[in-house]
């Protein structure tokens, strides 16, 4: 990191003493704090092989644990390409030259980006039971997935728009001058070079979206921290070792694609195929990232 | 049509509705006063020179920002609080309110800090030369020229985190507080889902969360650093 050794010189001997000093401060408070935790966890009973023992067992990941890891990655792929289709069709209908697509468009993408998720899911979930008369039964699945296509889309939308905004306008006038239209230019100029660039914003929202599949929990999906924090802890009691347990899987994951997002912003910020500057990524503060309605600031333009 | 155009219950119920709103104000204001704190904190020791804070602050905000908030938010409420039996106060419903605070602090923090992060290195490498080089101390520098200006600079994405936490306090329905998501849920309940009472809590959120977009923009404009 640049910053932090710009921050303070090349130690001196009484700096590179101090140093240590803090050094070994900190680590005995951080010791001293892991050390509670641990104690706290221990005093509690928290540690007794029973509750730990059923995570050795194959049948607890075969029937429980890989299930829900399942449930949860079928919800999140689903709505990753459910949420790519709409994005794409509401950021280019952003993008429309025709006002009468342009502002319906607009509206969508910010009612969608302002409202917590969790209404829009407990809508889906009652709303066509109730319209009905109780014929008609929402599944918890179908639910969790279309709103979080609605949510995820309408930000990959802002994305989207940002990207194509984002190829210097040279590209297309070129574009025109050499006789293309408005479809060619978009087609074989402007969305090849946005897609690189907003390859790594895509994938950030991708961990956002992975996230939110943990609020099938409210409505009753079955989904890996439904096993995880109901289904195991039924049967074992252990609550705080099963939730350790399911938060380190959900951390392996969301770890893996944040790299793959790094990784993808570095070759696209090196990548000569695209004369667009990457897409930043909308603040992914997990359930309802991204700035508000109107602000013109949020979904990421740089 | 009844699901389509009756509004009367969100009348009917205007004083629990409030009430609702109210709670979900309180969480807002509480945990984001506290991610604050704990944001500003972690940056601290992620650009400080003891390698042991930037691994503890590193690890931290890569385990709260890769976890579920419904995760962490459970974790306090089920495991903490109810398993764990560390209780923040006698009456059920303000340790719940404590908990959950504490749960979307935690997890808010991480996002504060790494978008403050980000504003540090909005600041030119002078500033902190220039800073080091009259004398001033790494905390020094730190508090007196480098902070205030990488402050300045993330107001924008501080605010973007402010709504988003406004509308994450809905997940706080799985720690049994009230709030407004809750109230929601529990109309679904008595009247049906029908849209009119969804729209007037979505129009309940909105009127939080725009007038948050507007300040911040505008004072994103206002104290922005003239370089």
């Amino acid at each position: 990191m640049s910053t932090a050794s710009v921050l303070y010189d090349v130690p001196g001997p009484r700096a590179r003493l101090r140093n240590n000093v803090l050094t070994l401060v900190s680590a005995v408070v951080v010791l001293g704090i892991g050390y509670v935790v641990v104690r706290g966890l221990a005093d509690k009973g928290q540690f007794e092989g029973r509750l730990w023992e059923p995570f050795l067992r194959a049948d607890v990941w075969s029937n429980q644990i890989i299930p829900g890891l399942i449930a949860t990655v079928q919800a999140a792929v689903l709505s990753a390409v459910l949420a790519l289709v709409f994005g794409m069709v509401f950021g280019l209908g952003r993008l429309s030259d025709h006002a009468w697509i342009r502002v319906p468009a607009g509206w969508v993408v910010e009612f969608f980006r302002a409202i917590p998720l969790l209404l829009l899911i407990f809508f889906v979930q009652f709303f066509p039971a109730t319209a009905s008369g109780y014929t008609v039964n929402v599944p918890a699945f179908t639910a969790v997935v279309i709103g979080l296509t609605l949510y995820n889309g309408s930000v990959l939308a802002e994305v989207f728009r940002a990207g194509v905004l984002a190829v210097p306008r040279g590209q297309s006038e070129a574009g025109y001058a050499i006789g293309l239209r408005k479809g060619g230019v978009m087609r074989l100029i402007l969305l090849p070079q946005a897609t690189t660039a907003m390859m790594p914003a895509i994938v950030s929202q991708m961990v956002v979206l992975l996230k939110d599949t943990a609020l099938g929990w409210v409505i009753a999906y079955e989904e890996l921290l439904n096993f995880g924090l109901k289904q195991i802890p039924a049967n074992f009691g252990n609550l705080i070792p099963s939730a350790i347990v399911i938060s380190l899987v959900y951390i392996a994951i969301n770890m893996v694609l944040g790299y793959v997002a790094v990784v993808l912003e570095r070759r696209s910020r090196r990548s000569r195929r695209s004369a667009a500057p990457p897409v930043q990524a909308p603040t992914a503060v997990g359930v309802g990232g991204g700035g508000g309605m109107g602000l013109g600031t949020g979904g990421g333009g740089t | 049509m009844d699901a389509f155009l009756d509004f009367s219950p969100l009348a009917e119920q205007f004083g629990t509705i409030m009430l609702g709103f109210w709670a979900t104000i309180r969480l807002t204001l509480m945990s984001a006063l506290l991610s604050l704190i704990l944001g500003t904190v972690l940056v601290a020791m992620r650009v400080s020179p003891t390698p042991v804070l930037r691994a503890a602050g590193t690890i931290y905000v890569n385990v709260l920002r890769n976890t579920p908030l419904t995760l962490v938010l459970l974790l306090c409420v089920l495991g903490l609080s109810d398993t764990l039996q560390y209780t923040l106060s006698g009456d059920s419903s303000t340790n719940y309110y404590w908990w959950a605070t504490i749960g979307l602090s935690a997890y808010t923090a991480a996002f504060v800090c790494e978008s403050l992060r980000a504003g540090i290195n909005t600041v030119p490498a002078g500033q902190a030369e220039a800073a080091r080089a009259i004398g001033l101390t790494f905390t020094q520098s730190l508090r007196l020229v480098v902070l205030p200006q990488a402050f300045r600079s993330v107001i924008a994405p501080l605010g973007s985190i402010l709504i988003a936490l406004t509308k994450n306090t809905t997940i706080v329905i799985v720690a049994g507080y009230i709030e407004a998501a809750s109230v929601m849920r529990q109309m679904f309940d008595d009247y049906g889902g029908t849209l009119p009472i969804f729209l007037g809590f979505a129009a309940g959120y909105m009127v939080l969360t725009l007038p948050t977009g507007f300040l911040f923009g505008w004072l994103a404009k206002r104290l922005a650093v003239s370089r």
